[in-house]
């Protein structure tokens, strides 16, 4: 809106930098889909219960609705579009259509996301570690169990190393 | 046919590429430029007056283009569809902005348009409502008293409907039965909750008088008819597509003020408009599921025999009807005998005006209802027989020989086999052991339950007018173009659809691309709902693809002169029989028929067929799920221990996709089971309006699921599948259910009301040992 305070951030996404002045209030899922145009970052709730919009943030899952996009100013996030190396999926993608982990899709982007912190921190998860590390994401659509197999299915494949989104991040900038 | 290669086949999805890369479209991420924002002011009130309405403010906030209200617009666009129903239905109506008094809280009061989202926001707050607030009644049966304020005054009580349906012999059933069993039982209120929420964008091209609408909806045919009428516009100017669709479970089945209002705002200001429901809107203003209250009866033989059954339920409708709100209560009657041979069966139905959102379809749409009804009422039997639930069960199944099976409820059920799903799923639980552990486990003073669900549902919506519309074209570089006029939004058709025709015209599936929900793309269709987008949309696919293949036949037979009978077909080319050299691939026969310079006398240039499947009957998917709990009284916590399904659902196309459907679908199910409640206070004021106090299942609620299949074909469609949309939803809920009252039968437990939360499992423990009736065995 014309008139507003507004500040200057810089986000670097998926590598790019971003710089736009924007009003203090802006979440950041909305900077991400309405200012960078990124729209794989979904809404589900607007307050941190559906995982939707969970996008990585400097390393760390979070939830986008409930930040800011003033203090992700100076932050590197990843967001599913920054996961596949071109057309090489990421091996969590990869486990996704595999073990058909996904229906609608639109939990899709934070239920990958969220895994990716998990196999981060804890590459080789069991079953219930898994379930326990996707209680912030919801689905409606598949019951969970397929996006269980597909996070077993990934933490089988992952080559150690390969989930760190910042190596990723730095790697892809030009 | 040529051998199937890939209909049974577990084939990956064709539509994952674009979602798991976050590619995929949803409305709320198409961005037009230009694009006016808008944001609804809604009702705080659940009955009121409105008194009046000062929008000045918000029509000079910087960044506001338009404000409007129900009264400024009611003449311009028409009201909301109503489908269904008999002659008692009342219809009251139903604006797509409340005009002079507001039924629920929630309704939408005016609207506002602004250049971004967070300016329309913004300006609501500028609106000025004087509300004078009315008597306010949510609770169906009190609806119906006497004294009950009455919601719409056109009439003069809050009666929405009414029906009955009686089958039989009831009075001789009651007269000759052993015991009557009587059971009062409450399906509460759900919301579909489908994690994408609602979303229209509008956009009226004035040069073109061509309004093209993107929902995020089940039904873009439908909803392209009813918007034309709403608009006062002809069809042809009304293009509806459905992009991606982020889960819908029923609840986009419809047509909702927010579509008729969006669409309306952009022809009024001639640019594109676009609405996104937030999540709190969802809960108040997206239609919700389930709602009846009722009282069984049920008479039986001392051996289990069930002579007849009586269901006399009230129906809590909402403050109006939504597109099917009509349809659904009804359904519930007609399964009513659920898979067992019942020979007198009745339905007495009162629909209610409330002061809430409306009930509709929500996934399974009045089976649940039904099918919690019988199987509750079988394990209610078993236990004041004290027999068996198995045993019960048994005894009134029909048996696979007798079908097609005709209940007194006027249904044929196609094919089936009861017995074989039970025992094979009884083996898979290991039902023996468990009942030898429950014994042993209780007299330790642990408290294990097993609850069955014999389920039948009734799917491929449907003979009598529910068509579907399917389209094959092969290109002339050889690819092949699949339309369909179902609706899929999650359920893999993409996928489906290329694997029947893959199969059929012997190409391969990565030439295969299958386009859906766009009206200006397909010609007609109806839609993804009641388990019919493959049991009726897939079927019109598949004769297209035989048509198809037919007339590739009849060139093939031109160009090398030789009968159409003495072609062989395989691996997608027609060869002369006994000179397999000499032939044409399909793909050839495609040039050719484009080229049209030597078809056959008479035969129109291209390859392509289209065709409409209209089943002769519904089918009737079942199975045995078998739910195995530990409950702890002292906290009232539940534990799933085990989870078993046996489900059939005909012939498979891809078990993959049945297996994800089977798995939500139960996931489902349990919610309403274990956790799921829309709760509206007494001043109709919604206290499960958000994700904070409406509980979902989550991942780490659930066991892992057992599952397993039979196979029973339809002989109603030609593939003999017969859908899986809802099964998982209408078998899960009772044998979750019948597990818990299982467990708790030492405590003199003999039913109670869903949803099964700790505090009331925990008050139900204390209560009965109050009472003195622990260890009751
Ligand atoms: S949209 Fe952020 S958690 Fe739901
Ligand atoms: S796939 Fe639809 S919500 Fe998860």
């Amino acid at each position: 809106m014309d008139g507003a305070w507004k500040k200057k951030i810089s986000i670097r996404i998926n590598g790019v930098e971003h710089i736009h002045e924007v009003e203090p209030r802006l979440l950041l899922v909305h900077f991400l889909r309405d200012v960078a145009g990124l729209t794989g970052t979904h809404i589900g709730c607007e307050t941190s219960i559906c995982g939707a919009c969970t996008v990585m943030l400097n390393d760390a899952a979070v939830k986008s609705c409930t930040v800011l996009a003033v203090q992700a100013d100076g932050a590197d996030v990843l967001t599913i579009e920054g996961l596949a190396q071109g057309e090489k999926l990421h091996p969590i993608q990869e486990a996704f259509w595999e073990c058909h982990g996904l229906q609608c899709g639109f939990c899709t982007p934070g239920m990958i996301l969220t895994a990716h912190q998990l196999l981060m921190r804890n590459p080789q998860p069991t079953e219930d570690e898994i379930r326990h590390a996707l209680d912030g994401n919801l689905c409606r659509c598949t019951g969970y169990q397929h996006i269980v197999d597909a996070v077993q299915y990934a933490a089988k494949r992952i080559k150690p190393g390969l989930v760190r989104s910042k190596q990723k991040a730095v790697s892809r900038k030009q | 046919m040529p051998v199937s290669k890939l209909v049974g086949a577990k084939v990956k999805r064709r539509e994952d590429p674009r979602l798991i890369r976050g590619l995929g479209q949803y409305v709320d991420d198409i961005n037009l430029p230009d694009t006016l924002h808008v944001a609804i002011l809604r009702s705080p009130y659940a009955h009121a007056k409105i008194k009046s309405l000062e929008t000045d403010s918000a029509r000079q906030h910087p960044g506001v283009v338009a404000v409007v209200t129900g009264a400024e617009i009611k003449d311009q666009v028409g009201t909301l569809p109503v489908s269904g129903g008999n002659e008692t239905l009342r219809v009251p109506k139903h604006y797509v902005l409340a005009v002079d008094k507001v039924c629920y809280v929630g309704e939408g009061v005016a609207a506002v348009v602004a250049e971004d989202r967070y300016t329309a926001r913004d300006a609501l707050d500028l609106i000025r409502v004087e509300y004078d607030p009315l008597p306010v009644v949510t609770d169906p049966e009190k609806a119906l008293a006497p004294d009950s304020p009455v919601i719409h005054s056109e009439w003069p009580d809050n009666v929405a409907f009414r029906s009955e349906q009686k089958q039989g012999n009831l009075t001789k059933a009651f007269k000759e039965a052993d015991k009557i069993v009587r059971q009062r039982l409450v399906h509460q209120r759900l919301a579909p909750i489908a994690i994408e929420s609602r979303g229209v964008v509008a956009r009226y091209l004035a040069a073109e008088k061509e309004l093209t609408v993107w929902s995020s909806t089940q039904i873009p045919h439908m909803l392209k008819s009813n918007l034309a009428q709403m608009l006062k516009l002809t069809e042809n100017q009304v293009r509806v597509v459905a992009p991606e669709v982020g889960g819908g479970f029923g609840s986009k089945l419809n047509v909702y003020a927010e579509e008729g209002l969006v669409a309306h705002l952009s022809l009024k200001l001639n640019r594109p408009v676009k609405w996104s429901e937030g999540r709190s809107e969802n809960f108040q203003a997206t239609i919700h599921g389930r709602g009846q209250v009722g009282e069984v009866e049920a008479a039986v033989k001392k051996d289990g025999t069930i002579l007849g059954l009586r269901y006399k339920v009230i129906a809590d409708i909402g403050a109006y009807h939504q597109l099917f709100t009509p349809a659904i209560p009804p359904f519930t009657g007609l399964m009513l005998s659920g898979c067992y041979k019942i020979p007198a069966i009745s339905m007495e139905l009162t629909a209610a005006f409330t002061n809430k959102m409306s009930t509709d379809a929500y996934r399974g749409a009045g089976r649940p209802e039904a099918t919690y009804v019988i199987e509750r009422m079988v394990d209610r039997i078993a236990q004041e027989l004290k027999i068996d639930p198995v045993k019960v069960r048994r005894k009134n199944f029909p048996k696979p020989a007798e079908f097609p099976f005709k209940t007194a409820t006027g249904l044929a059920y196609d094919s089936g086999n009861y017995p074989l799903a039970l025992s094979k799923a009884l083996k898979l639980a290991g039902y023996e052991k468990l009942r030898r552990d429950q014994k042993r486990l209780r007299s330790r003073g642990r408290y294990l339950g097993i609850g069955l669900s014999t389920y039948v549902e009734i799917c491929a919506m449907g003979p009598k007018g529910m068509w579907e519309y399917g389209k094959v074209q092969v290109e002339p570089n050889g690819k092949v173009t699949v339309l369909s006029g179902a609706s899929p939004h999650g359920q893999g058709q993409e996928t489906s659809f290329a694997q029947i025709v893959a199969d059929e015209l012997g190409v391969e599936l990565d030439d295969i691309t299958v386009i859906h929900g766009d009206t200006a793309t397909v010609p007609k269709g109806i839609g993804t709902f009641g388990s019919r987008a493959t049991a009726v949309g897939g079927i019109a696919v598949y004769q297209s693809a035989q048509k198809v293949k037919e007339r590739a036949r009849e060139i093939a037979s031109h160009l090398l002169e030789v009968d159409p009978d003495d072609l062989n077909f395989a691996e997608g080319r027609f060869s002369v029989k006994g000179v397999p050299k000499r032939g044409f691939t399909i793909q050839q026969i495609a040039q050719e028929a484009h080229l049209a310079k030597n078809l056959p006398k008479g035969m129109e240039s291209g390859l392509a067929a289209d065709s409409q499947f209209e089943p002769s009957n519904f089918t009737f998917p079942f199975g045995t799920h078998i739910c195995v709990v530990e409950v702890e009284p002292q906290t009232g916590r539940i534990e799933i221990k085990k989870y078993v399904a046996v489900d059939d659902c005909g012939k498979v196309i891809n078990p993959l996709l049945v297996d994800g459907q089977i798995q939500g679908g139960i996931v489902q199910g349990m919610g309403q089971a274990f956790f799921e409640e829309v709760i509206y206070d007494e001043n109709g004021q919604l206290l499960t309006g958000s994700l904070m106090n409406y509980a979902l299942p989550r991942a780490a609620d659930l066991p892992h699921l057992n599952l397993t299949r039979t196979e029973t074909p339809t002989p109603v469609n030609p593939l003999g599948i017969k859908g899986i949309g809802e099964a998982g939803t209408i078998g899960s809920t009772p044998a979750v259910v019948n597990a818990v009252v299982d467990a708790l039968a030492p405590f003199g437990v003999t039913h109670i009301d869903m949803p099964l939360t700790p505090q009331k499992i925990w008050l139900l423990c204390q209560e009965t040992k109050a009472a003195g009736s622990e260890g009751r065995r």
